[in-house]
């Protein structure tokens, strides 16, 4: 236990520092990291060197070779740099990697060398070439900054979104700025630059000095300038060998430190921890190294070679040809635990569990100890937390026990905190494994995210570790195994050595009915690669036709895609599909297609209904439809003409199209409504008024309104209306006109095919009692009753019913029977009834 | 406000307030002062979604009518165009659009397709060059309606004509949509039952659907044991006879639209004003709403007519009785207590005298010999009477012009009945329309044929009779005051289609394979499996739940049986009904007729 604080460095009275190994790199470098451009990503991420030859000017012929490594030194790529001088390289939120020409084009890499896309810094940075370039992270992903010949900036704050700024101008700047940063103050990056004695702040519009609170004296030039990992806090170095802390805003100071050394610092970075009070900076020359804070000593390491330093949230990794290593300030819990002759209760407890593993009674003394002060829940808590912070899975493990331990003698302490952290670990620990190389610490990893550090080893293709990352977490499907094996698809269909049916094998094979995999997006992927048929094969798998169909009309496979969206029954997604195909095809081709896809057919023709009546006509005529091609033209005889010729020829073409469909009825109707147009034309000629567009029925009743008997005869007679029928429209037509002699005279003109009951209702209806009784005593003798009690002959429907001796007759008469008038009647019916009831 | 919705076996609420919270989410994304330009076809069913109220507090100050032109002046932010997606409409948004630009601040322009997006639409959008004005274009997909406790319906008017006359499956992707946002609210249902071609598309698009979704597992306990799904056309006879229970009529002879109904407005001047009350007749007609939020609707609106009578007299003398209790009140509680209840009194005297004038309108026109006539053919057809010659009363109402949806109903209904006429029954008929009806009453004669509603017989064997007999589709001893039977909701006939789902919850369709294959279509089953954490243990008397799907449209008649099925005691099934519409013949003969001027 001695031992194990030997490499904690006091700084001041409260902090302790300390810096362990992470990984002896496994890189064989050929180059000085002194000569490279170097760019390491925050939270463990990856290195890229980019060996600088240009400014060494040495023979153009040599090209600069980029390498890509992982944090523990494995290579991911390599590749010869054909394009232009680079100036600054730096990694995106994303892990890409941005390379920035000196001619302000920012070329696009990913985290295996394959390159993305490229971008411009616009004009003015192309005319006057890039001096500098700072590639910073904020909270809406990775800017570029730039410095341009001409001394001016201009930056982007996402590269996603590229919205170039150009920041205003230092008035009278005559050299190049001693130092600069960006700062990231309220969502909008600012640039913070100092020239000589004076520091200026660019904002958007305006260029303002600034002077750092309580700085001291005799500065005549800054040197050096770090901004922390969340841009809360700003370090100055100056000429003199002084160092100033404080907020960003430079509006208030932290703290100041002399160190003395005049020469100009290779790197100055931040190193704190989230919520810790203490505030340091890390200062590097060729071979020192200053850890230096609120404290009148500051702490120091010799570097044994060229280093580099990547600040991070909770500390600095410092790392060279050699070695990797991480400098942090020791969390509070670490602290309270190790701290030499500490008595916190994780110390005691620590201490119980070492002494319960040796069977010694001493575990006992230990927890009473804790136990009385009422500290073991706290106990356990700091054992939890400080393993956390422990690097080295022994003592991970050593602290975890303790925890176990002294819970054993908690009752109901919630177990989760424990469980996760054992859960935490064991992907930390996975993840630091110098194979895969991402030395995240607790902290780290907390902020980054879970969701986050699996899209980065999907990104290193990790995906066997990912895929087992997610089951051990037991993370829902949606968001861990599929998507990662979706991920794992779409690096598969790259692979161009792979035919097209093992890869659509593997990849169902693997991915079988995965919930949440899109195989859309794979088969997408495919056909960016330029597999087709790929991509086709893939897409079979893919369940939700609306994403099928549009890649496959992307593709121009519209056939495949007309019957993937009949398949869904979605008609919209139908009627997309038929209307890139009415472009794509020429007429013929296109109708030979909807007459395989009947329900694609009855779509398309529901469509030309209400948008392209000819079109629809094709196509019956394309079906031989003769029977929808005669309602077409019928419709087209009521809908386009008005002259009558018209009308006639269009149905004179319904009617012709009605036979060749068999359809010998609907012929024959046709051509009577054109006889009976013709005809009514001619009326209207002869007798004026209005005949067009009457139904037969309508122009005989005209007729007889008119007193065209005979012509209505006539009509009838042609269009042999049934007799029945005529007698039921005459005798309405002529008791329309009251004309009672006539009504009189056609009821004698022959038997009355309908009787004589509707003679006397019609009359009743125009309230002439006096002819319906004329017609009353014609009724036969089963309507006979109804008749009389019509007309109002109460009594002798009476008289009628009772010689029928039927019951419904005798109710009925009875419910007539009203007021007194009817007494005897009502007597009379209520016996004659009884007398039936009785039969 | 909508509590009604709850009190059935499944809460319809829940569908009620997830469909409201997605409005309310669309509403507030288009932030500041909106108008809605409303299809006007959606403001019904949107009535029963969402009051005035609800858009006013998501800052709607302003509601339009879609029509072409210019947008009516409105000092908003927002201009939000609520449309289902048809073309034509399209061409009237852009009309809009291009109109408004030219003058005046810009406003921000939304569109929400009810009740889904339509690429076609917004093709046609681009194409007439304002697809860009939209800043978002969403759908809402607003597939099931919740009409009352156990009824739902997609009111979709043309439904039945797209799916079986025009080829056109729109209806049924939104049907299983529809299904399928219910399941995600009320968990999958495990058992799929259905009869007909439509069914069984629905149904192979709801698998589909499920596929898609894997992975979102549903984890709601399911609330329905089975769906079934039934095709309008498996049973084209119900809807054709005239509907004889009381909501049943009313539709008949008013017309119900989205749970309201339109009355002739005499009956319902109030009695109070005893002076000059004969002058101001209201002119307007009288707008009831009428679902089971009304206790004494809810109690008579499935019995048959003839039952009516007796309860609303009981009902009226309960009243009386209730009111005269104030003299009975002598102390101050009493006296406290009759007030506290006087405002659910008076509601229900209100409720009481609405529905007796409405019943003594229903009754003026059932007592007609005419209604009387009508009524005695059609059960003459449905007990197979004379079914295969003209029929005379037909030919009467013809020659004296009766409407023609009357006569249609009737020849349809003959034809049903006889498996199609003979060819020169039918020809007589269709000559005896045209004749008096005009000529280009072909178009909707031949729809009818299309759709099957009227055939000529083929082959020689007419199927009714065995139908008719194995379902027990014409029961003669019908009570209609205390029915025991389904009959009793036509006075005889037992909705084929009802019955069908009767005999499949006991004893199961195996008993019936037989008609089965004589009805069109396939019947089928599908079991869409749970996980074993959700599979349900029945309690003993425990009543399963069956959702009856109507594709092509139910009738109220229809909605009172399978109520009448879920209250019998023995029954074991208690029903929700959902339907693409709800309708009656005259309304459904009216969607598939077409005059071409």
């Amino acid at each position: 236990m001695d031992c194990y604080t030997a490499n904690w460095n006091p700084l001041g009275d409260s902090a302790f520092y300390r810096k362990y190994e992470l990984y002896s790199m496994d890189w064989d470098l050929k180059e000085e990291l002194k000569d490279c451009l170097v760019a390491a990503a925050p939270y463990g991420g990856p290195i890229a060197l980019l060996r600088n030859c240009w400014r060494k000017e040495k023979a153009a012929s040599v090209r600069p070779v980029l390498e890509i490594y992982s944090a523990s030194g494995m290579s991911l790529a390599t590749l010869l740099w054909k394009s232009g001088p680079v100036v600054a390289l730096g990694w995106s939120a994303e892990e890409e990697l941005l390379c920035v020409q000196e001619d302000g084009a920012v070329l696009v890499y990913g985290l295996h060398g394959d390159f993305r896309r490229h971008f411009s810094m616009g004009n003015e940075v192309l005319q006057n070439r890039v001096l500098d370039a700072r590639i910073f992270h904020t909270e809406f992903g990775s800017g570029v900054a730039i410095l341009t010949g001409a001394y001016r900036f201009t930056l982007s704050a996402n590269v996603g979104d590229l919205k170039l700024r150009r920041m205003p101008e230092v008035p009278s700047l005559q050299s190049a700025p001693s130092c600069w940063t960006t700062l990231c103050h309220d969502r909008v990056a600012h640039i913070l630059l100092a020239v000589g004695p004076d520091l200026y702040l660019l904002d958007h519009a305006t260029c303002s000095t600034v002077t750092p609170a309580g700085l001291a004296p005799g500065v005549s030039s800054f040197l050096q300038m770090a901004v922390s990992f969340t841009y809360r806090y700003l370090a100055l170095f100056t000429d003199t060998g002084y160092i100033w802390m404080g907020t960003a805003s430079l509006k208030e100071k932290l703290c100041e430190f002399n160190c003395n050394i005049r020469a100009p610092p290779k790197q100055m970075v931040w190193c704190s921890r989230p919520r810790s009070k203490e505030r340091a900076v890390v200062v590097a020359w060729e071979r020192r190294l200053m850890v230096v804070g609120n404290a009148p000593e500051s702490i120091q390491f010799v570097l044994d070679e060229d280093s580099y330093l990547v600040p991070e949230l909770d500390g600095v990794r410092i790392f060279s040809r050699s070695t990797h290593e991480f400098l942090h300030e020791v969390p509070v819990a670490s602290e309270e635990i190790f701290k030499i002759a500490s008595m916190a209760p994780g110390a005691l407890l620590l201490e119980a569990q070492k002494e319960y593993e040796k069977e010694s009674q001493k575990a006992d003394e230990y927890l009473r100890e804790i136990q009385e002060l009422g500290q073991l829940i706290q106990a356990v808590q700091q054992c939890i937390e400080a393993a956390g912070h422990e690097h080295q899975p022994d003592m991970q493990k050593s602290l975890l026990r303790a925890a176990s331990f002294g819970k054993c003698f908690l009752d109901r302490f919630p177990p989760d905190s424990f469980v996760r952290m054992c859960q935490d670990l064991r992907v930390l620990n996975a993840v630091r494994d110098y194979h895969i190389g991402i030395p995240l610490t607790y902290s780290q990893y907390k902020q980054l995210t879970i969701q986050v550090l699996l899209d980065r080893l999907v990104l290193r293709r990790l995906y066997p570790l990912a895929i087992q990352i997610c089951e051990y977490l037991r993370l829902p499907e949606v968001q861990g195994v599929s998507r990662i094996l979706a991920h794992w698809a779409c690096y598969k269909v790259q692979q161009k050595d792979v035919s097209d049916e093992d890869v659509a094998r593997a990849i169902n094979q693997k991915l079988g009915d995965t919930p949440g995999v899109s195989y859309s997006d794979i088969a997408a992927r495919a056909y960016g690669c330029g597999r087709t048929e790929l991509a086709i094969k893939l897409l079979e798998y893919e369940p939700r036709s609306g994403e099928q169909v549009p890649l496959l009309l992307k593709m121009k496979r519209s056939k495949l895609a007309l019957s993937k969206a009949i398949e869904s029954g979605d008609t919209d997604l139908v009627f997309t599909v038929l209307l890139h195909l009415k472009n794509e095809l020429n007429r013929g081709d296109f109708f030979m297609t909807l007459r395989n896809q009947p329900m694609a057919l009855s779509l398309y023709r529901q469509f030309c209904k209400h948008q392209e009546l000819d079109t629809l006509k094709d196509l019956y005529n394309q079906d031989d439809n003769h029977q929808e091609l005669g309602s077409f033209h019928i419709r087209a005889s009521y809908a386009a003409e008005e002259r009558i010729e018209g009308r006639v020829a269009a149905l004179q073409t319904a009617a012709d199209a009605f036979y060749k469909a068999k359809n010998e009825f609907a012929a024959k109707a046709t051509e009577d409504q054109m006889k009976l147009l013709r005809l009514q034309r001619r009326l209207e000629d002869e007798l004026g008024g209005q005949f067009l567009d009457l139904s037969l029925h309508d122009t005989v009743a005209t007729l007889i309104r008119g007193g065209h008997n005979k012509r209505a005869e006539q009509l009838a007679r042609d269009f042999r209306i049934p007799d029945k029928r005529l007698w039921w429209l005459k005798l309405a037509a002529l008791a329309d006109l009251e004309d009672w002699e006539e009504l009189e005279k056609f009821s004698k003109s022959k038997k009355s095919p309908i009787g004589y009951l509707p003679f006397v209702e019609i009359c009743m209806k125009q309230h002439n009692k006096y002819e319906a009784k004329k017609y009353a005593s014609r009724v036969g003798p089963e309507q006979k009753v109804k008749a009389l009690l019509l007309v109002g002959d109460v009594a002798q429907a009476a008289d009628v019913a009772i010689e029928h001796r039927n019951e419904t007759e005798l109710s009925l008469v009875l419910s007539h029977c009203t007021g007194s008038a009817d007494g005897a009647t009502a007597d009379k019916i209520q016996r004659a009834r009884a007398q039936v009831q009785k039969k | 406000m909508a509590a009604h919705l709850s009190y059935g076996r499944v809460n319809l609420n829940v569908l009620r307030e997830a469909v409201r919270r997605e409005l309310r989410e669309f509403l507030d994304k288009c932030a500041g002062s909106k108008a809605i330009v409303w299809d006007e076809y959606l403001t019904g069913p949107f009535g029963l979604i969402a009051q005035y109220s609800l858009l006013k507090e998501h800052e709607v100050e302003k509601m339009f009518t879609l029509k072409g032109n210019r947008l009516p002046a409105a000092d908003v932010k927002n201009i939000i165009f609520l449309v289902r997606p048809r073309l034509e409409l399209m061409d009237i948004i852009a009309e809009n659009v291009l109109s408004e630009d030219r003058r005046g601040p810009t406003r921000d322009f939304h569109i929400l397709f009810v009740p889904r997006r339509s690429l076609l639409c917004e093709q046609r959008l681009k194409d007439l060059g304002v697809l860009g004005s939209f800043i978002h274009r969403e759908e809402y997909s607003l597939d099931l309606i919740p009409f009352d406790g156990d009824l739902l319906s997609m009111e979709s008017e043309g439904a039945f004509k797209e799916c079986y006359l025009e080829g056109d499956q729109t209806s049924l992707y939104h049907a299983a949509k529809g299904l399928m946002t219910l399941q995600a609210l009320y968990g999958t249902i495990p058992h799929i039952f259905g009869k007909g071609e439509c069914a069984r598309q629905v149904a192979n698009m709801m698998v589909r659907m499920k596929r898609e979704f894997t992975g979102s597992q549903n984890s709601v306990f399911p609330v329905f044991d089975n769906l079934l799904l039934l095709d309008r056309n498996v049973d084209l006879l119900t809807p054709l006879a005239t509907q004889l229970t009381y909501e049943g009529l009313i539709d008949e002879i008013y017309g119900i639209q989205n749970s309201y109904v339109k009355l002739p407005p005499e009956k319902f001047t109030p009695k109070k004003q005893g002076g000059g009350g004969g002058k101001d007749l209201p002119t307007e007609a009288k707008k009831l709403q009428l679902n089971s939020a009304e206790e004494l609707y809810a109690e008579i609106r499935d019995k048959n007519f003839n039952a009516v009578g007796s309860v609303l007299s009981k009902k009226a003398k309960i009243i009386s009785a209730a009111f005269e209790e104030r003299h009975n009140a002598k102390t101050v509680g009493e006296i406290k207590q009759f007030v506290s209840q006087l405002p659910h009194m008076q509601a229900a005297r209100g409720s009481l005298a609405n529905h007796t004038s409405i019943a003594e309108l229903i009754k003026d026109v059932t007592t007609s010999e005419d209604f009387f006539d009508k009524l005695t053919v059609e059960q003459e057809f449905m007990s197979g009477v004379d079914t295969d010659k003209v029929n005379n009363y037909i030919e009467d109402c013809i020659a004296q012009k009766h409407p023609l949806i009357k006569v249609l109903r009737l020849v349809c209904l003959q034809s049903v009945c006889n498996s199609g006429l003979k060819q020169k029954v039918l020809d007589f008929y269709k000559r005896e329309i045209l004749q008096t009806y005009g000529y280009e009453h072909i178009l909707t004669l031949n729809n009818l044929e299309k759709a099957g509603l009227l055939k000529a017989q083929t082959g020689s064997r007419n199927n009714y009779p065995t139908i008719r007999k194995t379902l027990r589709l014409w029961m003669d001893d019908v009570n209609e005051q205390n029915p025991t039977d389904i009959s009793y909701v036509y006075s005889g006939y037992a909705p084929l289609s009802v019955r069908l789902a009767q005999l499949l919850s006991r004893p199961g369709w195996r008993s019936i394979e037989e008609v089965l294959r004589i009805l069109p279509g396939p019947h089928f089953e599908e079991r869409q499996p749970l996980p074993t954490g959700l599979q349900k243990k029945r309690q003993p008397g425990e009543n399963r739940v069956t959702l009856i799907f109507f594709l092509g449209g139910v009738t109220f008649a229809e909605i009172a049986a399978l109520r009448f099925l879920s209250q019998l005691e023995d029954g074991g099934t208690e029903y929700v009904i959902a339907t693409t519409k709800l309708m009656n013949g005259n309304s459904w003969i009216e969607a598939l007729m077409e005059e071409p001027r």
